[in-house]
Formats: C-alpha cells, sequence, structure tokens
C-alpha cells in the first residue's frame, strides 16, 4: 500500500545500492573450486546482487548453495535465502523469474547456450511484484 | 568463529565416515547376497504431498501412518523413516525403509508462516526448524537406494529445486520416479510435469483420494528394477 506513493523515490534507489546486477561471464569461475565459487556467489547475493552467470552451476554446487543459504536465515538479518534459477534455450523455465528471462535473453542471447540468475530472496520477490525494475536495471548497465 | 570450524572438522568426519561406511556396505553386500531393505526416499518441495504418499503406502502395507500432514508448507522438518515396510507383488515381496524428508526450498520467511496464524515466536521457530530440515534432506540424498519425487502437478513444474534435486540424483546414479501429485484438483496438470521431464517415468497421482495409486505401485516396481 505504502509502496505505491513511494515509488518514485524507490525507483531512484534501483542500481545504486540495493538493486544491482552482477553479470558473470563464465570465466569468472570457471578456475575456481566448488567451494570458492560458493564464497564467491555468496559475497555477491549477501552483498544484495543478483547475479547473471553465463553457463551453469554444477547439481552439488546448487545444493551446496541451497545448504549455504539455509544456514544463514535466521543468523543475518533480513536474509530469506537465495532464488535460482537456470535458464537453457531447451527447457522452458518459467518461474519466478519468468519475467526477467524475456529481457535478459535479448542481451545474453548468442553463443551462450544458458544463464543461470541468482539472487537474494527478498530482492527477486521485490522484483517481480515491479517488472519496470528490471528494465531500469538493465537500462543501466 | 570457533564454531565455524568445529563445524567444518564434524563434516569432514561425517566425510570420512560415510566412506568407510559406503565401502563396508559394498563389501558385505557381496558376501551376503540377501537383498536387504531398499532405502526409499520421497524427495521435493514443501506441500508437494511427500507426506500423504508415505502415508498411505504405510497405511495400505502396515495400517499405520507416517508422519502428520499439514496445509502448512515445512510441516516436516526432521528425516521420518518407516522401517520394515513390505510391498507384495505376484508374489514377489519387497521390503522397504520408507524415509519422508523435508521439503526443499531455496527461501524461507518466517512471516509466511504467521499467515497460517503463527505467532510470531512460533514461525520464526519453524523457520529455524525448516532450514535445518533442509540441510538434512540434502544430507540424506547419498542415502537413498531410490527416490519418489513428488510435484505438485497444480503448479509450474520448471522449478529449480526438483531440477536440482534431480540432477543430484542422476550424478549419484540414484533411481527416479516423478509422482505428479494431486490430480483430483482442476488446475492439475500432468502433461505438463511430463513435458518439464521427458527422460524420466511420470505418473500422476492423489495421494490424498488414492486416484491412479495402483499406477503408482507398478512404477515403483519398476524402479525397484533400476537399482
Ligand atoms: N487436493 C489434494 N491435496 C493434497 C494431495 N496430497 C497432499 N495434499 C495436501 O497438500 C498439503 C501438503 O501435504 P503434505 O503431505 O504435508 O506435503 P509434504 O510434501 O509432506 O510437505 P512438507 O512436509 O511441508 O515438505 C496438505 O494439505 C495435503 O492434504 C492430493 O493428492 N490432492
Ligand atoms: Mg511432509
Amino acid at each position: 500500500m505504502a509502496a505505491k506513493k513511494k515509488s518514485v523515490r524507490k525507483s531512484k534507489k534501483v542500481g545504486k545500492k540495493d538493486l544491482t546486477i552482477h553479470f558473470m561471464p563464465y570465466s569468472e569461475i570457471a578456475k575456481k573450486n566448488t567451494i570458492e565459487r560458493i564464497k564467491k556467489i555468496m559475497g555477491l547475493i549477501l552483498d544484495k546482487k543478483i547475479i547473471i552467470l553465463q553457463g551453469k552451476l554444477k547439481p552439488d554446487e546448487e545444493v551446496r548453495l541451497i545448504e549455504n543459504s539455509m544456514t544463514l536465515i535466521g543468523n543475518i538479518k533480513d536474509f530469506q535465502g537465495i532464488e535460482i534459477a537456470a535458464i537453457s534455450g531447451e527447457s522452458e523455465n518459467v518461474n519466478l523469474f519468468h519475467k526477467i528471462r524475456h529481457n535478459i535473453a535479448k542481451i545474453l542471447i548468442g553463443e551462450q547456450d544458458a544463464i543461470t540468475i541468482i539472487g537474494p530472496a527478498s530482492i527477486v520477490k521485490e522484483i517481480t511484484q515491479d517488472p519496470k525494475k528490471i528494465e531500469l536495471m538493465l537500462q543501466r548497465k | 568463529m570457533k564454531e565455524t570450524l568445529i563445524n567444518l572438522n564434524s563434516k569432514g568426519d561425517y566425510k570420512m565416515i560415510k566412506i568407510i561406511k559406503n565401502f563396508a556396505r559394498r563389501l558385505f553386500s557381496g558376501f551376503f547376497k540377501k537383498r536387504g531393505e531398499i532405502k526409499l526416499g520421497f524427495y521435493g518441495s514443501p506441500n508437494a504431498g511427500k507426506t500423504s504418499l508415505a502415508n498411505r503406502i504405510c497405511q495400505d502395507w502396515l495400517g499405520e501412518d507416517l508422519g502428520s500432514v499439514s496445509r502448512m508448507p515445512h510441516e516436516t522438518r526432521k528425516i521420518q523413516i518407516k522401517e520394515d515396510v513390505i510391498l507384495e507383488k505376484d508374489g514377489k515381496k519387497i521390503e522397504f525403509k520408507l524415509i519422508d524428508t523435508p521439503g526443499i526450498a531455496t527461501k524461507i520467511d518466517f512471516e509466511d508462516f504467521m499467515k497460517f496464524g503463527l505467532k510470531r515466536k512460533e514461525a520464526q521457530t519453524r523457520a529455524k526448524e525448516a532450514t535445518q530440515g533442509i540441510i538434512e534432506s540434502i544430507k540424506w540424498l547419498d542415502d537413498m537406494d531410490a527416490v519418489i519425487i513428488l510435484i505438485d502437478s497444480t503448479l509450474n513444474p520448471y522449478s529449480q529445486v526438483n531440477i536440482t534435486i534431480i540432477g543430484n540424483l542422476v550424478a549419484r546414479k540414484i533411481p527416479v520416479l516423478i509422482v505428479a501429485n494431486k490430480i483430483d484438483l482442476k488446475k492439475s496438470n500432468v502433461k505438463k510435469v511430463q513435458g518439464a521431464f521427458p527422460e524420466y517415468d511420470v505418473v500422476g497421482i492423489s495421494a490424498k483420494n488414492g486416484d491412479n495409486i495402483e499406477e503408482f505401485y507398478e512404477g515403483l516396481f519398476k524402479l525397484v528394477k533400476k537399482i
């Protein structure tokens, strides 16, 4: 309710601190082992960044990420876990991220056959409630 | 800081014990050919109907329940086990150990539980237990002989949790049967679940009223052959 009134001020914040996207080319984690990857990703997430990773994590890395998030919920203020979606050409992954997908596809489609989006759950919730925010974020890039 | 260290160590020990356990298991299973219990796991998102199906099986063959069912997600927050569940088909007996797991999620917001009428403190406790339950579910993935994945067929099946769980089971070479649950509901779409997981057997059932449960048992016996 209050959000409506504040929407102008809020969208100004977009891209500043609360909502930023971290584009992560696969090369950024290619040489890292699982623990280092998880550390890197969790660090960004706790920094309230949404990560767009070119490529995919291994299934084992995905569960490690979930485990890690579960350990942090309740211990880090306002942290509610993560949202994660691996999107590839063949799988039509239309979960919470389906609104983002369209926009990102426009930017990233090409050689990369898969992208993975990972973000703090609280922030993704905000975005899906107000899809305009994605456009704003992407414009800044 | 200290706590982290201890945790890491105990995790390492846990892993070591597991390796020895697995080795011993492999060694002995060669000696005693008699096939023991099949550890059958029930995995999936919260509220998919894992406990409802496990209860139905237990009711069918033992006449008792395994665990409690609720509209509120994360009802199961600790692994629930029922041993000596013997199913019979065409005169052949198969012994199962049913392992019902806490629903796996990537996020938990305690305020969601308050919408179900829990007080703040209760909701926070439930959330805490739910996070620990999820970690436990993940730990147990290694220990399963076969797994039933429960998917609520009224929801979008392309959820990352389903994909992550199945990916991990495939990597561990653990056979999987996908159950598209809640076919009694209007919004149910079993075809969509099949479309999302074309390489897997998918059985549509209602764990609640038992619709199509015979086909589920067929699928279960087929699954056992893949172990
Ligand atoms: N309509 C319908 N409801 C079902 C069916 N199976 C389960 N439910 C309902 O879905 C809710 C969740 O069922 P549970 O069996 O507790 O689900 P679960 O997967 O064990 O959930 P967690 O323990 O929270 O992970 C309950 O309200 C059940 O009555 C079904 O086949 N049809
Ligand atoms: Mg349950």
